[in-house]
């Protein structure tokens, strides 16, 4: 929970981990994949206000303690989904599997959701996978990293015709948020690895999931616009935009939030930390504080309302992980986050 | 000039194809010397480690033709350095091989779609920009479309959209519309405001890609830009 000037923001978190990067964890023989990639996320965090940097080794591995201050105590964090990543290829034990996120679910009792994966490359047992994880964690979502690495395959798309048991599968057992992370790699290796077209397609042949797109499809957030404002079901994970950008580039910040509130909208805009890449504390209070310069660049995009605020830090997420909200936080004059139908398409955008 | 200035001039032609930035506008020319006898070695470094393998190759590649092209240059060398897939680049690079050679059985040889969709967008940013500008400093949407090849202003922006048309075979010459769709037909000022209102995302899509690339670039080398000025 957050309060500032009189108002009060229920944070929910919809995007964090909690993972071991550290050498013990690296396959043999793939140390410079595991020790480039917790290498490239450690860069995204010299974006952050300085006084958040950590060392590389405590980036590396950080402790059940350091995850309790950082995002419930300090972090201003009332719930909180985690977004499986897997990568056993790089990762002895997984980067973040989904029993290394679960262990932490009953040290934080009722605050910790975990989201499970899928691979379609899996095929039949994958689908097991899927199924058991269900009925272990009840989960309601899953993370899917396009751009992992299996043997000699480099990455996948939602249109692979592999992929469609596993939608099935999810619009059956009612895992319905489907949050899609791309990532540098495809097959082919010569195709746009971050193009988001494979989304726009699931979307519209799977209506009653959810498609959180993570870090709203950097560097395609273009082609992610377009599509989010025609799409009903695709979501906006803004991880990475505030991360990234808030500190580092307000004034780019300041258009990315602008495009995204004029073509995607408030009501389907997700806040997430990316924790450990950044602490949630100073993502919430600055865009709790935040507001467009004072320039007429900035004049016709929609305005961040303390309403806005309230929905993209938490009530929008927890709408979709059917999370109860204490009144004291709901919107005032009986507002409520719109549903899927009522959101809107921006004119002029096909 | 000397022949290392020349190098170095031959690298500015080479533009990231994703961001439509130069390379040594963007840093990523991390070192380049030139033997008295003309042998040049060019080592290239990106934001990431992990920065998508197909736009490095491109740049790698770009960089050794443009060196070569040079006449007084008798052996080029070309390396990534500090990429996951560098290795692969790297032999391929030396090989004077392509992409398909990097990366056998994993590509379908469609390299030259992806540039040509990138330069495609880079045009709408670069024609969005002047457009504004245009606007911002008095002109009418009817003044902006009704406009020529040859009024396209002389900044980085006019000489870039001349040079993309070209590569695109979209008409560029000095009697064509200034601002033109993707099918090389003029805009009309009806259509200016929608089109604007997406161009400017494209616009902001390709900044901000930027501007985090050398952002990170920053926290990975920690030394400013070779060029402060972006092109």
């Amino acid at each position: 929970m957050y309060e500032k000037d009189g108002e009060k923001y229920f944070v929910f978190d919809s995007h964090l981990h909690f993972w071991d990067a550290s050498p013990d964890n690296w396959v043999k023989g793939q140390e410079r994949y595991a020790k480039g990639w917790i290498e490239c996320f450690h860069a995204y965090m010299g974006l952050a206000p300085a006084e958040t940097h950590w060392t590389l080794e405590h980036f590396q591995k950080y402790s059940v303690d350091d995850f309790g201050r950082d995002v419930f105590e300090n972090g201003h964090v009332d719930g909180a989904v985690f977004q499986s990543t897997y990568l056993k290829d790089w990762y002895t034990n997984g980067f973040n599997d989904i029993e290394h996120n679960a262990a932490l679910l009953d040290e934080f009792p009722g605050k910790l959701r975990v989201n499970g994966r899928w691979d379609p490359r899996d095929g039949e047992a994958g689908l097991q996978q899927l199924e058991a994880d269900h009925a272990k964690y009840g989960i309601q979502g899953v993370k899917l990293y396009t751009a992992e690495w299996k043997g000699a395959s480099r990455g996948w798309k939602l249109t692979d015709p592999e992929a469609v048991p596993f939608l099935e599968k999810c619009d059956e057992l009612g895992i319905r948020n489907i949050h899609v992370h791309k990532g540098p790699t495809i097959w082919p290796l010569d195709k746009d690895a971050f193009d988001v077209a494979d989304i726009d397609h699931v979307a519209t042949d799977f209506p009653n999931l959810n498609f959180i797109v993570e870090h709203v499809g950097l560097p395609r957030i273009d082609d992610f616009c377009y599509m989010a404002t025609q799409e009903p079901n695709v979501y906006a994970g803004i991880a990475v935009v505030v991360g990234a950008l808030m500190h580092a580039r307000p004034h780019f910040f300041a258009r990315c939030m602008g495009e995204l509130l004029f073509w995607v909208g408030e009501d389907k805009m997700l806040f997430g930390s990316d924790y450990a890449i950044w602490e949630p504390k100073w993502q919430v209070e600055g865009l709790v504080d935040w507001d467009f310069p004072d320039e007429p660049a900035f004049a016709d995009y929609p305005r961040w309302t303390t309403a806005a605020k309230k929905k993209v830090l938490g009530l929008n997420a927890a709408k979709l992980y059917d999370v109860d909200v204490p009144a004291e936080f709901q919107l005032q004059n009986g507002g409520t986050p719109a549903a899927q139908e009522d959101a809107q398409l921006v004119e002029g955008a096909t | 000039m000397s022949l290392e200035d020349r190098v170095l001039a031959a690298l500015g032609t080479v533009y990231d194809p994703e961001l439509d930035e130069p390379i040594t506008a963007l840093g990523f020319v991390g070192s380049c010397t030139v033997s008295g006898s003309g042998e040049v070695d060019v080592r290239l470094r990106l934001p990431t480690p992990q920065c998508a393998p197909n736009f490095a190759y491109l740049m790698a590649a770009d960089a050794r033709s443009a060196v070569a092209g040079l006449p007084e240059v008798r052996r080029v060398s070309i390396v990534l350095e500090d990429h996951y897939t560098g290795d692969e680049i790297n032999a391929a690079l030396a090989r004077g091989g392509d992409f398909d050679d990097a990366f056998p059985g994993e590509t379908t040889g469609a390299l030259d779609e992806l540039r040509e969709l990138f330069r495609r967008k880079a045009l709408v940013a670069r024609q969005a920009r002047t457009c504004q500008a245009l606007l911002h400093a008095g002109a009418t949407p009817e003044e902006v479309t009704a406009l020529r090849v040859r009024d396209l202003p002389d900044g980085a922006d006019g000489v870039r959209c001349r040079d993309l048309r070209r590569q695109l075979g979209l008409p560029h010459g000095p009697g064509d519309p200034a601002l033109v769709a993707g099918d090389g037909s003029a805009l009309t000022a009806d259509e200016l405001p929608r089109w604007l209102r997406r161009a400017r995302l494209m616009t902001l899509s390709l900044e901000t890609n930027g501007e985090l690339c050398r952002s990170l670039l920053h926290v990975r080398y920690g030394s400013p830009d070779q060029e402060e000025v972006a092109a």
